[in-house]
């Protein structure tokens, strides 16, 4: 395996002064070799914690993108700094992929306060979400106040992915139907805030009051009460609007400690797939590789020893040790 | 463990034209695989470099035909140097004429294909650029 002879501290040094280069470089570093090699993590933590996370899904061609660059303009104009990680899938089969979020956002490249990330899902969905979650980390621990996460709302990936926000908007368009078809099973449930894009277009008024309906009369909603706003990205109207109920929902979350809530859901399951990660390099792998495992697995096929009595035999002697 | 993807940064400068030819590339280079970074139409120089750095991509492609290759390829080669990034490649298709593409390799363009050659020569060039 190439391993990595990359200098992490140097590069987060480096991306907290706005070098993108080194910013781009830890990215792609965790994207290859997952978050627990050179105890990217344990660097990053110190710097951590003070982005408001958001998520943004919804179908394709919803105006995810083009309300992206909308939100950043508007938010670099009250003087924060905000980091764009846009999620589309890659092919199955060749994995390969076409990132074309950028398009849209094409005006954002030469500010200094923006910083825009395309990722693939490299066919592993679990993969991504810890690739995802490193990446806001990093862009966090590099100052960015503001970390928006574009994705296609379709599926279960999107739901894990959105597990990495704070809080998530949902956008949906008009001319879709009867029913709002856009608005997936599960998807009202990970909204808190959300947008009627396109309102420009005829019956924006009529799929915002089927929303609004469709939120009230979910049981799964609880005492939330998601606020419904109606933009245009392409015409940048009410952009600020929606950027300010977000904020004002995160405040709320705050005082409400429903985000504490959240952030602790969260860490205990970054910390729990961190720690298989690290357990079963460090000592189960090990276990198995070792010289004297060839001989146990003789005895085991040809049944005269029992490979399940030998495995609980081993996690005993470890739960021990750690007692 | 270690899934090292190559990203390549696809564009089509200039004010002129149409992006087919760009889509054409972006979509035979998914098909091999690679993670493409399609920026569109209109991009400058300094976007499509300040892009490249930010995707932290090992090649970018630009599709030219407007007649302005004299000035991108070199102007995106020196906006490279000064950031430090010549370690990206840059190549690019289009309309050029045979006798200008010597010297746009000698400003640090690594290959140039004309539209009459195939598909099949990116993928080439980029898997004997790129072999692991
Ligand atoms: N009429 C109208 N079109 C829009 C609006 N916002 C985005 N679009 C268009 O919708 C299409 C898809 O936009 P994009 O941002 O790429 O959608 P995404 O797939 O959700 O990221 C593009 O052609 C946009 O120009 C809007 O507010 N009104
Ligand atoms: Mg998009």
């Amino acid at each position: 395996m190439p391993h990595n002879t990359v200098d992490f501290q140097e590069l987060l040094v480096r991306g907290q002064s706005g070098d993108k280069r080194a910013i781009g470089r830890m990215i792609s570093h965790i994207e290859t070799y997952g978050l627990t090699e050179n105890l990217i993590m344990r660097q990053l933590w110190a710097h951590t914690g003070h982005a408001v996370i958001v998520g943004i899904t919804g179908a394709p061609g919803a105006g995810k993108s083009t309300l992206t660059d909308k939100m950043v303009k508007y938010w670099i104009s009250k003087g924060y700094r905000v980091g764009v990680i846009a999620v589309d899938p890659s092919s199955p089969f060749t994995g390969g992929a076409i990132l074309g979020d950028r398009v849209r956002m094409n005006d954002l490249a030469l500010i200094k306060e923006v910083y825009i990330r395309s990722m693939s899902t490299r066919g592993q969905l679990g993969g991504l979400s810890l690739a995802c979650s490193g990446a806001v980390s990093i862009l966090d621990a590099c100052g960015y106040d503001i970390v928006l996460i574009e994705t296609v709302g379709v599926g279960q990936s999107e739901v894990a992915i959105m597990n990495v926000a704070d809080l998530v908007l949902v956008i949906t368009v008009p001319g879709l139907g009867d029913e709002i078809q856009a608005i997936k099973a599960g998807v009202l449930e990970i909204g808190d805030v959300f947008a009627v894009n396109k309102k420009d277009l005829p019956g924006a008024d009529r799929t915002s009051r089927e929303l609004q309906m469709m939120l009230d009369m979910n049981p799964n909603m609880g005492e939330r009460q998601p606020p419904v706003l109606m933009v245009s990205a392409e015409k940048n109207d009410g952009v600020g609007d929606l950027c300010d109920s977000i904020m004002e929902n995160y405040g709320c979350m705050k005082e409400s400690d429903e985000l504490l809530t959240r952030r602790n859901r969260r860490l205990r399951e970054e910390l729990l797939a961190y720690m298989q990660d690290r357990v079963y390099r460090r000592v189960l792998a090990p276990v198995i590789e070792a010289d004297s495992f060839d001989d146990n697995i003789n005895g085991f096929l040809s049944h005269s020893r029992n490979p399940y009595a030998w495995a609980e035999e081993i996690v005993s002697q470890i739960e021990e040790k750690i007692k | 463990m270690a899934d090292k993807k190559i990203r390549i940064l696809i564009a089509k400068p200039g004010l002129d034209g149409h992006d087919r030819g760009a889509k054409v590339i972006a979509r035979t280079l998914r098909d091999a695989g690679y993670e493409v970074i399609y920026t569109g139409l209109r991009q400058s120089p300094e976007q499509i470099v300040a892009a490249a750095i930010s995707e932290d991509v090992n090649a970018i492609g630009i599709s030219v035909l407007s007649g302005a290759h004299g000035y991108l390829f070199p102007r995106i080669i020196e906006l490279l140097k000064e950031q430090n990034a010549s370690d990206i490649l840059l190549f690019g298709g289009g309309i050029i004429p045979d006798d200008d593409i010597p010297g746009l390799k000698e400003a640090g363009v690594a290959e140039i294909f004309t539209p009459g050659a195939p598909l099949a020569d990116i993928t080439n060039f980029l898997r004997s650029r790129y072999a692991s």
